[in-house]
């Protein structure tokens, strides 16, 4: 366990709690912002550039800028004054801490058996690209066909409706 | 503690604090967030196996995770479209406030 993973650990960790704690949704938005560049440090420490670089073009490039865009749209930054919680939080917390406890407690039973540190994979981008194209072509079509379906079907769900209106 | 067990840890306390922020927060769009970090948790457990794996040169965890991401991002894009919609309709983005099927 290098230090790196720890910093890294601590970054995401921390990004992710200020994500679902803080009362500003602007300031959450920006918050997962820090825990997805975590998230991508860590792939790298992991050896896998290439899932790194997809998570920052991804989760940083889209999705953070897609909430952000969200919370605009909806005047979400708007602090309620009921509380940012919801009514029955606690059973929430409650059954957070539990699936904590059941992951942790398998990670940690099964520390023994699980291989210890390897050789760092030797995987350039050239193998992934002929694996997308070889093996995994099919999953790949079928990706394609899902994003494509996600966009019409997310534009058609948040179109004005001029018919209903006339 | 081997390294994939300090990964896998890391992944859990992150699912479980997406679990947290889905299920505790009143704002439908603090609930993806949420969501999508336990997306994300299950994607570090997924590249975690890959690199300490019998098997790296195979790519499976990868292409996994790959294939995760980008599933995640079409599942943003419907998710936030939908809430977009929903405060069209109904002024409002709390959670709380929605005990209503009908429109």
């Amino acid at each position: 366990m290098s230090l790196v993973f720890y910093v890294l650990a601590a970054l995401t960790l921390a990004g992710a709690l200020a994500a679902v704690t803080l009362k500003n949704t602007v300031h959450c938005a920006l918050a997962l912002t820090v825990a997805f560049a975590g998230l991508a440090l860590l792939y790298l420490e992991l050896d896998a550039q290439f899932a790194g670089f997809a998570q920052i073009l991804v989760y940083i490039g889209a999705v953070a800028i897609l909430i952000v865009f969200a919370i605009l749209l909806t005047k979400g930054s708007e602090t309620p004054k009921e509380g940012v919680y919801s009514k029955n939080s606690l059973a929430g917390l409650v059954m957070a801490a539990g699936v904590f406890a059941v992951l942790g407690w398998a990670v940690i039973e099964s520390a023994k058996v699980l291989p210890n540190e390897t050789a760092a994979p030797d995987v350039t981008v050239l193998q992934i690209g002929n694996a997308l194209m070889g093996r995994y072509v099919l999953p790949l079509e079928i990706v394609a066909l899902l994003l494509t379906a996600a966009l019409i079907g997310a534009v058609i769900v948040a179109m004005h409706e001029k018919e209903e209106t006339k | 503690m081997t390294p994939l067990s300090g990964y896998l840890l890391v992944a859990a306390l992150l699912f479980s604090i997406g679990l947290a922020g889905a299920l505790t927060r009143r704002n439908a769009i603090l609930v993806l967030i949420g969501i999508e970090l336990m997306l994300n948790a299950a994607n570090l457990n997924l590249i975690a196996f890959w690199r300490y794996g019998p098997h790296p040169e195979a790519l499976t965890g990868m292409m996994f995770a790959l294939f995760s991401i980008a599933v995640a991002a079409a599942e943003a894009a419907v998710g936030l479209g939908l809430i977009i919609q929903i405060h069209r309709h109904a002024h409002t983005t709390d959670l709380d406030r929605m005990n209503r099927m009908r429109g």
